[in-house]
């Protein structure tokens, strides 16, 4: 059929003045949208393939590119926009179900904007953390229930299996495979330098990366993909994933074309063979069989390793989150319905799931309220985007965070939207070595741990304003927030109050 | 001495450092200038080689031997090794025999446009900092010494 609906997204304007015909734009994008006229002696671009994920721009020596919205419109329609005419047009022509990557685009509210932070004033001192010590370690795992001592007043006590961590961020599952191994040499890097984790994802640990496992959660989850008795023992912590916060109730699929030798190798599926993790895990339909892949992976590990469970940002995620902490979990990650993803049915990521901020304030609460609250550990991901979300989330009651979108814009994201094609011009989502070349963890390591240093200062001073000199000296403490241009209902799941009460 | 050395592990084959080597080199000394009306040739360039899966590139220029075989062969005395070490070519004196060209083991000398001048690096010491190791994208050339850590820790 010769009829094809498509009209480009983006539309790419060159300064002819500027062009010195350099070509680096043609030799840097993997969707062959520019292309030289031999006869023109000029450069010319196919706006139809591009996805606006400034790469060419970003390396023009001239800055001569400009990407913008392709200004095409149609009639204006407040209920049929052009996004949604869109839709109907690209499945018109797949027959198929839409594909989305990275977080929803849709403007759900951002409780985190419209929460506000306390700081002191006269009555108590604020702390400048640049002259006074400022804590900002936690320890990630199950707490005891007492403190005994013995007749001496010795401690008795002895801790189950903790995580130390310097700052209260992490970086979050994303596998090798959706990502390339440039990434994650990247992320493991940080995270060892920095003194934090970062998480496998499911896909297994490269060979070349057990050396970091000391800064490393290995997860399992329903496609069991590169797990073993070594990868288990690996890491410093396992976690288990049921759900995510960008697909509720969705399994994964990478396509066999990213499936080369090294990711085969590493996930332990034929090469060219696609990897398909089923929506829920087949060994668990209830809390009891939760427990008992708990326990599983605790014998494996000798007790020594906290096992967390990740669920994806659910209407009952309160009670789910009570059921995993009796389960024998040490910690909980709940990812909100903005976190990112590889690849999510456009539909799913945009409509199901609920925000991170809503369902936080209700673990922590329903988890207190049964006494359970020392049991596990709160981690919370799907979209921080800074240093204040974090900070209002450990004062909603979260212990720390995972960061992936902004992990990855930090390595040179550019939120494109297009990981699912496997020809992210940034070498991040893909597994072409032309492409994965492009990401050099020499460079991008140390972008990594800029940015969390960074965050590491503005949460340090956004403590030391509220005159807290520890992050646990924060953590679930409400009254440091106020809630703005939020209803009742909202700030009464919150648990804070509105601004000026 | 301090080199340029080109690492074909993160070369990408962008091409920007001819872009900014012909810069350097030029009299306006302007990007778009240099590149568009000055007639000038790169004296650092993208080499291609295609292998089974993949293209590898790599930068090459000029090596500044220690015993330059361009210098012997230059029949003007144009091409000389400076007590810095940098093997420079006096375009005043050169007579474009192109024996240079003919006689580098690298083929790190490239004749200009015009079939008279010859192009090759002299690490941009009149420019002040190597334009092309400024402004690489991923790394990939580095004006270090010989000896640098990069070449024994195995981690570029």
């Amino acid at each position: 059929m010769s009829l094809d609906f498509d009209v480009p997204s983006f539309e790419i304007l060159r300064n002819k003045n500027k062009c010195i015909q350099c070509k680096v734009c043609i030799r840097q994008c993997a969707n062959m949208v520019h292309f030289y006229d031999k006869d023109d002696n000029i450069v010319c671009s196919n706006n139809v393939y591009c996805v606006n994920c400034h790469r060419c721009v970003t390396l023009c020596p001239t800055k001569a590119l400009i990407v913008r919205k392709y200004p095409l419109e149609f009639r204006e329609n407040a209920n049929w926009n052009g996004a949604a005419i869109r839709e109907i047009y690209k499945q018109a022509k797949s027959g198929g179900v839409l594909l989305s990557s990275m977080g929803t685009t849709k403007a759900f509210p951002i409780y985190w904007d419209k929460m506000l932070l306390n700081a002191s004033q006269v009555t108590n001192p604020s702390i400048d953390p640049l002259r006074e010590p400022m804590e900002t370690k936690v320890l990630i795992g199950r707490k005891p229930n007492v403190i005994p001592f013995d007749d001496n007043d010795e401690l008795k006590t002895t801790m189950p299996p903790q995580i130390e961590l310097n700052i209260p961020i992490m970086f979050a599952g994303m596998s090798y495979g959706s990502i390339s191994k440039n990434a994650h040499e990247s992320l493991a890097r940080a995270a060892t330098e920095l003194g934090t984790c970062y998480n496998t994802g499911e896909g297994g640990l490269h060979k070349d990366f057990y050396k970091y496992g000391n800064n490393t959660i290995v997860q399992v989850a329903s496609g069991r993909f590169g797990v073993h008795k070594d990868y288990l023992n690996a890491g410093v912590g396992i976690e288990i994933k049921i759900g995510q916060g960008a697909k509720p109730g969705i399994g994964g699929h990478l396509p066999g074309k990213k499936v080369g030798e090294d990711v085969s190798l590493t996930r332990m599926i034929p090469i060219g063979s696609d990897a398909i993790s089923p929506a829920p895990h087949h060994d668990i339909y209830s809390i009891e069989d939760l427990r008992q892949l708990i326990f599983s992976l605790k014998e494996t590990t000798e007790y020594r390793k906290p096992i967390f469970v990740k669920i994806a940002a659910v209407h009952n995620a309160a009670a789910i989150a009570s059921g995993i902490a009796r389960a024998g979990a040490d910690a909980i990650v709940i990812d909100g319905f903005r976190g990112g993803t590889g690849a999510a049915p456009t539909r799913i990521r945009d409509n199901v799931g609920i925000p991170i901020e809503l369902a936080l304030a209700s673990i922590d609460q329903r988890l207190h309220e049964e006494g359970i609250r020392n049991c596990v550990s709160l981690i919370i991901s799907g979209s921080i985007r800074n240093s204040s979300d974090i900070v209002k989330a450990i004062a909603l009651g979260a212990d720390a965070v995972y960061i992936g979108s902004a992990a990855l814009i930090a390595l040179g994201c550019h939120m494109c939207h297009s990981c699912s094609t496997g020809k992210c011009n940034w070498g991040i989502a893909t597994q072409d070595p032309s492409l994965v070349k492009r990401l050099n963890p020499d460079i991008m390591y140390k972008r990594l741990i800029n940015l969390i240093t960074a965050w590491n200062h503005e949460i340090q001073e956004m403590l030391g304003g509220m005159g807290i000199n520890a992050i646990d000296s924060l953590k679930g403490n409400r009254l440091m927030l106020r809630g703005i241009g939020l209803n009742e209902k909202e700030l009464h799941i919150l648990g804070i109050k509105h601004a000026g009460e | 001495m301090k080199r340029i050395y080109a690492f074909e592990e993160r070369c990408l084959g962008c091409k920007l450092c001819e872009v900014y080597c012909k810069t350097a080199h030029s009299k306006s000394k302007n990007i778009i200038k240099a590149n568009k009306y000055e007639n000038i040739e790169s004296a650092i360039f993208i080499e291609e080689v295609i292998e089974k899966k993949s293209i590898v590139y790599f930068a090459l220029q000029c090596r500044h031997c220690k015993n330059p075989k361009c210098v012997k062969a230059c029949i003007s005395g144009a091409m000389y090794k400076g007590e810095d070490g940098i093997v420079r070519n006096n375009s005043e004196k050169c007579v474009s025999c192109l024996s240079c060209v003919l006689v580098c083991p690298f083929g790190a000398i490239k004749v200009g446009k015009d079939g008279q001048t010859i192009s090759k690096c002299d690490l941009c010491v009149n420019y002040g900092t190597s334009l092309c190791v400024d402004h690489c994208p991923n790394d990939a050339i580095k004006l270090i010494e010989e000896n640098d850590d990069c070449f024994t820790k195995g981690r570029l």
